[in-house]
């Protein structure tokens, strides 16, 4: 069975904070829940399916309390950044199974103003054990051995990798509710501070209290909306792990999840009008436009320059919003702004000089996890309403 | 490598981890061999992800490889390494095929290669088990 036009994304709402010290991540929920709701035409009480990650109570259950839902289908998939891309492939395929009609997906943290992170503790896992004694340090570390075999197998350059930054730069300096709104010169980047070599500081995307809510509808429900909604095309997901030790670093889980979704929209990479890019990291972004067919393997670092992924007219416009890199990250996870901004673009609300003209397909993508050692990639494909 | 010393955390040992860490104590560095398919399991686990058979047993490798990739870093909230920066993390491709994460000590930072051949060492956590890192061959 298909999603493709089975399922439709009403409803977006990014929080327009950063920076949080005073209410808990639980108002944020509902904040970004009232506020998607509501850009959609809709209240609490139409809601019949949730979906959220992990990181913020146990599972959906205490959100759905706190919210007041009454649900006949939740779902709590925990990819890390990738969650909620995951989340909207879900919710299509629940409402095309006729198990919910309206399908509310929320998250929110407060990394800045309240770092108390995940609920671990408990037993710890054989990867926390093997590679928790190295001092790995964040995401940065992982990423950044990813980066330093990507730039030996195929010469990939710092100051490739910094043209990521530049685009999306040049993108956050139209957005008013951007953590980082200035733009950035390729040697600005190269100037940022060594934080895990190769990855300077601006190779690294922002750390932002914020979050995000997206609400996804039957066609039915879609129909007697007042707002123009997005149509779900195409949905892919994996896992790439480490594979008893036989890892690679060079590619991402993009390689499995992009063709799936491209294959269920019946589109190609030629037929992408913009792009959200995950950019937890500039090589995070070189790895999977080449992942997902908008380059030649190892041909990211070169599809990058001259403007190759800013907007309107490069080759791929990219991360309208600013991205991970500058706009947002909430709770550090970076896949809710990812398909708002797609929506945004394909309901040509983007920021001034950053909506793509005549943007009628667009694909979102989020990677979670770690691309040095294991993630979770899922690739969205939307559609006007009437693609 | 950097002049302080890096720190040799004790490891968290499942019951099914006891005979891996042992063999540390004793400069040994073992993992479960599949006696059906002959793939060697990293991190270690008692049956084979490849073939799916429960039938592994602890085979000693020989601690050579090569540096498959690396970062320095430079920056660092964990306890007992953020003191010694700048430190290298790796993934080392051990002969038998495996790679493995560990730290690459005995050299500076800045002369550490993709590449590079390497050999093991172990650093005692002083808890009856020792750390394996990697300097050059």
């Amino acid at each position: 069975m298909s999603i493709r036009g089975k399922a439709y994304i009403a409803g977006v709402y990014e929080h327009p904070l950063r920076e949080i010290p005073d209410r808990s991540s639980s108002q944020i929920q509902a904040e970004v829940a009232f506020g998607a709701l509501a850009d959609a035409g809709l209240t609490l009480a139409d809601v019949d399916g949730y979906f959220t990650d992990s990181a913020h109570g146990f599972g959906g259950l205490s959100m759905a309390d706190y919210l007041g839902l009454k649900l006949r289908h939740i779902d709590s998939t925990e990819t890390g950044g990738s969650s909620y891309v995951v989340h909207v492939g879900h919710a299509a395929e629940a409402i095309a199974a006729g198990k919910c009609s309206v399908a509310l997906i929320t998250m929110a943290g407060r990394p800045r103003s309240a770092a108390m992170g995940m609920g671990r503790g408990g037993e710890p896992v054989p990867d926390s054990v093997f590679e928790g004694l190295w001092g790995m340090s964040g995401a940065v570390t992982g990423y950044a051995l990813a980066a330093t075999r990507h730039m030996y197998q195929y010469g990939t350059t710092s100051a490739q990798m910094a043209e990521v930054k530049v685009a999306a730069s040049l993108h956050a300096q139209h957005n008013p509710n951007a953590y980082l709104p200035k733009a950035v010169t390729v040697e600005e980047v190269l100037d940022s501070p060594m934080i895990s070599s190769p990855l300077r500081r601006m190779d690294c995307c922002v750390v932002t209290d914020s979050g995000g809510a997206i609400v996804v509808v039957s066609p039915e429900v879609a129909a007697s909306l007042p707002r123009q909604c997005a149509k779900v095309l195409g949905h892919g997901e994996a896992v790439k792990h480490a594979d008893m030790g036989r890892l690679d670093l060079t590619y991402t889980g993009a390689v499995v999840s992009g063709p799936i979704a491209f294959e269920e929209a019946g589109v190609t990479p030629a037929d992408i009008k913009y792009a959200s890019i995950y950019d937890s990291f500039t090589i995070t972004v070189i790895e999977t436009i080449e992942d997902l067919g908008f380059c030649e393997k190892g041909k990211g670092g070169e599809f990058v320059l001259d403007g190759g992924l800013v907007a309107p007219f490069g080759k791929l416009p990219f991360n309208t919003d600013g991205g991970g890199l500058c706009n947002n990250h909430p709770s550090n996870r970076g896949g809710v702004t990812k398909v708002i901004e797609a929506v945004r673009q394909l309901r040509g609300e983007a920021n001034g000089p950053t909506q793509v003209p005549n943007c009628n397909i667009a694909l979102a993508h989020g990677t979670g996890g770690s691309i040095g050692a294991r993630m979770g990639s899922s690739t969205l494909i939307l559609g006007q309403e009437d693609a | 490598m950097s002049t302080t010393e890096l720190p040799n955390p004790a490891p968290y040992i499942a019951p099914e981890m006891k005979g891996f860490w042992a063999a540390t104590a004793e400069g040994r560095l073992t993992m479960p061999k599949c006696d059906d398919c002959a793939e060697y399991v990293w991190y270690p686990r008692p049956f084979c992800p490849a073939c799916g058979s429960t039938n592994v047993t602890w085979t000693d490798v020989s601690g050579n490889g090569t540096v498959y990739t690396f970062t320095v870093v430079h920056r660092s909230g964990v306890p007992g390494y953020r003191e010694a920066l700048p430190y290298v993390i790796a993934y080392v491709q051990l002969e038998e095929g495996p790679k493995v994460m560990t730290n690459i000590v005995g050299i500076e930072p800045e002369q550490v290669t993709v590449g590079m051949p390497v050999s093991v060492v172990f650093n005692d956590t002083e808890k009856g088990n020792a750390l394996f890192r990697f300097q050059p061959a």
